[in-house]
């Protein structure tokens, strides 16, 4: 399956947006760990803008990062998002809420409680009707998202949106399902080069004994590994190198992903 | 796209196991809605619920993932000869070959519930024991129906709330199209929680009576739990002459509300144009619509706008829900199986409760089941979020 890769969009622990991201992922700079900051969301209307979590602010940050470099429409492009699990700050209220004798749900952390609600608050935001999927693969979420969102590009000939996000949970979900930092990441996908396009990536499922690329920087490494949208981190540095490169994502069942680079400038 | 074989196909809900129990409940246009009773729950509403699931264990070797959600699962894989059919599919491809797509919208959120009744004085830590990693984290069905049926093909979960089960033919369409595999298991489960139950009625949408879709009187929906599998194969010599067939997908977003559906159903109306578009058919080829059908005074009134917009008042068109209540995540894979027993049994199932439509409804709305020729099926599924999905389902022998 080939697609081309026609914008970027990151946000992670010391990992300021993609122009910001790329001289450290290319090892031009060096990697300083810090606090993930996500802006405000100015696509949405104030009352979705209040009701929003961080994990829908961190989705909508970098898809719009990415939608910006690629020079496209949001309203017409299908997403896929992907992430392990969501908005963990919800779960453990509803479920703090339930273990109390009232047992109050509030209506609003219910609501934002499915797993597609950033899909949701994005279609709102940019007034898009066009397709989209909500995924989840635990550790290999990512590598899920990816696979589906080639998937489309190849079989519908159309460009489609990969946003993949994850935070933290608090305690006591954290000890059981420890995640490091916000990390979100957004890709542009298409399938035919474009003067935007910068680089191509042809992906291959296989079952074969293969060993999960690994990061030099071993402070990118152990974010890359602490997160499951930061599992992301391997192809984003072959894409911040611009060089042509494999580099292959722990898949499911003992399968992986192979994905070949290859820079279109 | 290219037409599917639904070469095998199983369900479990509170109307029965198997699709023999389901097709006499349709038949007998029997609900199987009950006062809820659902653990420590206490709301005035009625539930669908699937009986003897506590005396009902996991395979050995799949302990770990033992919670309400992944019983009712392997309930649904062991119904209707499924499992053996997909070991017979993996002996053909290669358990590589065969993708595995699954739908749920809460998973074993029950099991995150319960534990946090029993965190530890002081530190609040979780109790021993609890499994997040295969029972809680949505990938968890999945991860379960992957090891049960020993698939190690593409393989994911799809949640977007109650469209779930319904999404998840399309992205088997797409991976078998673009040869990531070539044939596919999909479906789904959703049980009961404590985090639907008093969600929902937080946002004042449960009913206190049975839910009664499409009746001037309707005033909410009723949960229900259970389960369902298909799997497709591309058209191939030797399969059942019988076998539906998925005919088309389509799906779009509502880009208005995360829990209200667009008034006039204009995403509605996108995915079940797109779902035609797709089979390459028009409104004129559909023989029935199972309806969403919520039984919330909005969403039915949105989808029945959606419907006479694109079909006219002629076509035939229900909600089962009445009969097997809400499955949320669920509810995808049960209705598109009650479209193929439809097709394959020349029904046009009935509105269990539903006494009197409303007036202000314009669908052609079954009340009674009967018997009819039902060469295609259309199935609509919609979710908070405004994820909407609508699939076509036909009669293999026409296409």
């Amino acid at each position: 399956m080939r697609a081309y890769i026609e914008g970027i969009g990151l946000l992670g622990p010391g990992l300021s947006g993609w122009q910001a991201g790329r001289a450290v992922l290319a090892g031009a700079e060096p990697y300083r760990p810090a606090r993930t900051v996500i802006p405000p969301s100015e696509l949405l209307p104030p009352a979705e803008r209040r009701r929003a979590g961080i994990p829908v602010r961190l989705a909508l940050a970098v898809g719009r990062e990415a939608f910006a470099a690629a020079g496209r429409d949001p309203a017409l492009t299908p997403t896929v998002f992907t992430s392990s699990s969501s908005d963990g700050e919800i779960l453990h209220e509803i479920c703090e809420t339930l273990a109390t004798a009232e047992r109050e749900v509030s209506p609003t952390k219910f609501m934002n409680s499915v797993h597609n609600a950033a899909a949701g608050y994005w279609s709102i935001a940019t007034r898009s009707r066009e397709p989209s999927t909500s995924l989840c693969c635990f550790d290999a979420s990512f590598a899920a998202g990816l696979l589906e969102c080639a998937a489309q590009v190849a079989v519908e000939r159309r460009p489609v949106a990969l946003v993949s996000y994850d935070e933290p949970y608090p305690e006591p979900l954290h000890a059981a399902r420890p995640i490091a930092g916000e990390f979100g990441v957004a890709l542009i996908m298409i399938p035919a080069e474009t003067p935007r396009s910068v680089a191509a990536i042809d992906l291959e499922l296989g079952s074969a004994v293969a060993l999960e690329t690994r990061l030099a920087d071993p402070g990118l490494e152990a974010a890359g590994q602490g997160n499951p949208a930061a599992r992301s981190l391997p192809l984003l540095a072959a894409l911040a190198r611009g060089s042509a490169g494999e580099i292959v994502l722990k898949y499911v069942a003992g399968t992986h992903l192979r994905a070949r680079v290859t820079p279109w400038r | 796209m290219q037409p599917l074989l639904v070469t095998h196909f199983s369900i479990v809900n509170c109307l029965g196991a198997g699709t023999a129990a389901v097709l006499d409940a349709l038949r007998a246009n029997r609900s199987g809605l009950t006062p809820c009773e659902f653990e420590t729950a206490a709301i005035d509403t009625w539930v669908g619920s699937v009986p003897g699931l506590e005396a009902f264990a996991v395979r050995r070797g799949l302990e770990d993932y033992d919670c309400r959600t992944n019983r009712i699962a392997q309930m649904a894989l062991e119904a209707d000869g499924f499992s053996d059919a997909v070991a017979a599919a993996s002996r053909r491809y290669g358990a590589d070959r065969i993708g595995v797509f699954i739908g749920t919208s809460t998973a074993g959120i029950l099991e995150a519930e319960l534990a946090y009744r029993r965190r530890a004085p002081g530190s609040g830590s979780l109790p021993g024991g609890f499994r997040y990693h295969a029972t809680v984290n949505a990938y968890s069905l999945g991860d379960f129906i992957g090891r049960y049926l020993g698939l190690t093909g593409p393989s994911f979960v799809v949640s977007s709330a109650c469209s779930s089960t319904a999404k998840v033919f399309g992205n088997a369409a797409r991976m078998i199209a673009a040869g990531a595999c070539d044939a596919a298991v999909v479906g789904g489960a959703d049980s009961l929680c404590l985090t639907t139950l008093y969600g929902f009625r937080s946002l004042e949408l449960t009913s206190r009576r049975p839910c009664r879709p499409f009746d001037r009187e309707r005033d909410g929906i009723s949960l229900g739990e259970g389960a369902g599998f298909a799997l497709l194969e591309k058209p191939r010599a030797g399969a059942s002459a019988d076998a539906p067939m998925l005919l088309g997908v389509g799906e779009s977003s509502d880009a208005y509300h995360m829990s209200a559906p667009h008034p006039q159903g204009a995403g509605a109306k996108l995915a079940m144009q797109r779902a035609l578009a797709s089979a390459r058919l028009g409104a004129a080829d559909i023989d029935y619509i199972n309806l969403h059908g919520t039984a919330t005074p909005t969403n039915d009134a949105a989808e029945d706008a959606a419907v006479v917009e694109l079909f006219g008042r002629k076509t035939p068109a229900s909600s089962t829900k009445g009969a097997t209540g809400h499955l949320c995540g669920a509810a995808g894979i049960t209705e598109a199986v009650i479209s193929m027993l439809a097709v394959r049994h020349g029904l046009l199932p009935g509105s269990a409760h539903t006494r009197s439509v409303d007036p202000a409804l314009k669908s052609n709305y079954v009340l009674e089941t009967r018997e009819a020729r039902v060469r295609r099926v259309l199935t609509n599924s919609f979710g908070f979020g405004g994820s909407n999905c609508s699939l076509v389902i036909g009669d293999a022998r026409l296409h």
